[in-house]
């Protein structure tokens, strides 16, 4: 009987293909709008989480200054970190590598090819911190760093813009006006969490940089790798406690320096995700709202376009409760084919989005469940109201009806 | 044994007051086992209020309706539905068979709400149409078949589930007169087999073919006589 009333209302829907096409669009937009976004957010959260993988878990970032959300405040004026700040943090026992960072915007030229980028003064121990391999070539030895040796390491966007496929190793480039030998290159890293070429830079020695760009001691900021099985709190704690004695920084002065976790990112791009997908979500729950709505107001339409059809039926025998299955069941049909229709169209849309937008496709069995099983849903307490009004009716004046 | 149908003081009333109907005005009437009876009467008369009655898809405001010597007025819609499937065949004057079907589904409906399998359906229904002379004609749409088709489509859909009754509402009201003698000859051959029919009629010549005359006036039952046996023979 539940088979007979199933492929009844598939004939019905197949019958009327435009109208059935107008009738289930509400809830093929709002499901595609559902899928698309969960799936998109679930893309970037694991895009978020991989970018954070690649960092290395506990690498902590120490800048002067005190930093809430936005630009650090109080960074102009707070004192620079020296090399000795970096050689400190790395001596102690929970710290597994410590880099210090001298940062200097810089056009590097190589023959006819030139590229504006970020120049990183730094030590050999800065690609171990954020765990990243070297393509080719080496990093810098003990004695450059000590030296301030006019050496460097590219980063991949910067070795093709210079050497196009050619191989940069051995060769000299030209930063600000000092000549430069290439020691290797990086591996490449693609966008970060906020869509930045993560590839675009160069890497010397903190002292060349210190000495021939920016002619000053300074440094930006330090690198910090936690050994593993230090918790991020305890790192920082330590962090902390040797950079207040050597900035002398009283008992009840606050700190003239900020510690972040990169976690601190990775949660707060979650975070910023979790808010965005709850709101394009309450979205798509409103269109898949007037979706049903939609398929209620068909429903009612053709339960009285075919009340002289429920009449026969109810004069042959059919009770009440069949003829409420019937219209239920049709209903029900009508949304499920609305949400397939949907999942797929928002599958492709997802699809389409991750591709331009470079993060992962990962769609997900349990929300391709959960959105059929929501259509289902619609169906039913959508359809409710139209196939009781049939079941509702009068034989009598069903059969004299128009 | 008790008859087939059974009114006893039956009244319908439609509206309150002032605006009050007496469409059926305590009738009493029986009707056995076997018997074809013809209900004539003026339009407005109450004929068809009482063939809704006989076929539960109407109740009496007053009075008892017994079917097999069982109270029925006082069921609920869905035994109504369980007696309308199982012992009643309706017959319309508009034929009332579902569009964009074919002839083969329509005389399946009834039985798809006997839960019967699909095979045994469609031999059923193959049987139905056989009898009512219309095979060959099985994967027909309404509107591909005349009117006199349609009719014998709807024949034998009331006929598909073994009905004791076939309840005919001027069946051929719609039908030239060739046609109508066609269609009663049919339901005549029914009646032979067994099968109790009730037929509403305005004209003298189809109502001949019936046993028995019911003629109904102002919603009383005003006339029940045997339809002379010469005419009903004849045709
Ligand atoms: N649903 C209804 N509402 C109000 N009055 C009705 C209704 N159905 C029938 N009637 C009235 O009841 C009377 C009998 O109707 P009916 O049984 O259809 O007559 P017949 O079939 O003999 O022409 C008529 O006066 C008709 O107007
Ligand atoms: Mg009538």
């Amino acid at each position: 009987m539940l088979w007979e009333t199933v492929s009844l209302a598939f004939t019905t829907i197949i019958r009327n293909k435009l109208r059935t096409f107008l009738t289930v669009l509400g809830v093929v937009i709002g499901v595609a709008a559902v899928i698309a976004m969960v799936t998109i957010g679930q893309g970037s959260s694991a895009q978020v989480s991989a970018s954070v993988a690649a960092l290395g878990t506990n690498v902590l970032t120490v800048r002067p200054g005190t930093r809430g959300f936005g630009p650090p405040t109080g960074g102009a004026t707070a004192p620079r970190f020296s090399l000795k700040d970096a050689e400190a943090l790395a001596d102690l026992s929970l710290v597994g590598y410590a880099a210090p960072v001298v940062s200097s915007g810089q056009t590097v030229v190589f023959g006819n090819a030139n590229a504006a980028t970020q120049v990183y003064g730094t030590s050999g121990d800065y690609t171990r911190v954020q765990n990243w391999a070297l393509r080719t070539g080496r990093s810098f030895e003990p004695h450059e760093e000590s030296a301030g040796s006019a050496v460097c390491v590219l980063g991949q966007t910067v070795a093709t813009k210079l050497f196009g496929n050619s191989d940069p190793v051995g060769q000299s480039i030209r930063v600000k006006n000092v000549a430069c030998q290439v020691l290797g290159v990086l591996s490449a890293r693609g966008s970060g969490s906020f869509g930045q070429d993560q590839d675009d830079l160069v890497l010397m020695p903190a002292k060349a940089v210190q000495r021939r760009l920016e002619g000053n001691a300074n440094v930006d900021s330090i690198a910090v790798a936690l050994r593993k099985s230090v918790s991020a709190e305890d790192g920082i704690a330590a962090v902390q406690a040797v950079l207040r004695e050597r900035r002398r920084i009283g008992l009840t002065q606050p700190d003239n320096f900020s510690v972040s976790d990169s976690k601190e990112l990775s949660n707060m791009l979650g975070g910023i995700n979790t808010v965005l997908t709850g709101l394009l979500s309450s979205v798509a729950a409103v269109s898949l709202l007037v979706g049903g709505i939609g398929i209620m107001n068909i429903m009612l339409v053709s339960v009285t376009e075919r009340t002289r059809e429920i009449g026969i039926r109810l004069a042959v025998g059919a009770s009440a409760r069949q003829v409420l299955l019937q219209f239920l069941v049709e209903a029900v049909v009508l949304s499920l084919l609305g949400g397939a229709i949907g999942i797929g169209l928002g599958l492709a849309i997802a699809y389409g989005g991750s591709v331009f937008m470079a993060i992962p496709f990962v769609p997900s069995g349990a929300v391709v469940a959960l959105a059929f099983g929501f259509s289902a849903l619609i169906g039913v307490v959508f359809g409710y109201f139209p196939a009781r009004r049939a079941a509702r009716l009068d034989p009598i004046e069903a059969l004299r009806y128009q | 044994m008790p008859p087939l149908i059974q009114f006893a003081g039956v009244s319908r009333t439609y509206g309150r007051g002032e605006a009050e109907v007496r469409a059926l005005d305590g009738v009493d009437l029986s009707i056995e086992r076997g018997e074809f009876v013809a209900i004539m009467g003026p339009s407005g008369s109450g004929k068809s209020t009482a063939m809704n009655i006989i076929g539960c898809l109407d109740r009496p405001s007053a009075g008892k309706y017994l079917f097999q010597g069982v109270e029925v007025q006082d069921l609920d819609q869905d035994r109504r539905a369980l007696l309308r499937r199982h012992c009643l065949g309706f017959v319309f004057q508009g034929f009332n068979l579902l569009a964009r079907q074919s002839a083969l589904e329509n005389v399946e409906l009834p039985l798809i709400y006997r839960g019967l399998p699909k095979a045994e359906r469609v031999a059923r229904a193959r049987l139905a149409l056989h009898k009512v002379g219309l095979e060959g004609r099985e994967g027909h749409d309404p509107s591909q078949l005349s009117g006199g088709q349609q009719q014998r489509v709807a024949i034998a859909r009331a006929l598909a589930s073994d009905p004791m009754v076939i309840l005919a509402d001027e069946p051929t009201g719609n039908l030239d007169s060739q046609r109508s003698h066609e269609i009663m000859q049919l339901l005549q051959a029914l009646n032979r087999d067994g099968i109790t029919i009730v037929m509403v009629t305005h004209e003298n010549d189809i109502a001949a073919y019936a046993q028995r005359l019911l003629v109904f006036t102002d919603g009383k039952l005003t006339r029940d006589e045997a339809t002379p046996a010469l005419i009903s023979r004849s045709a």
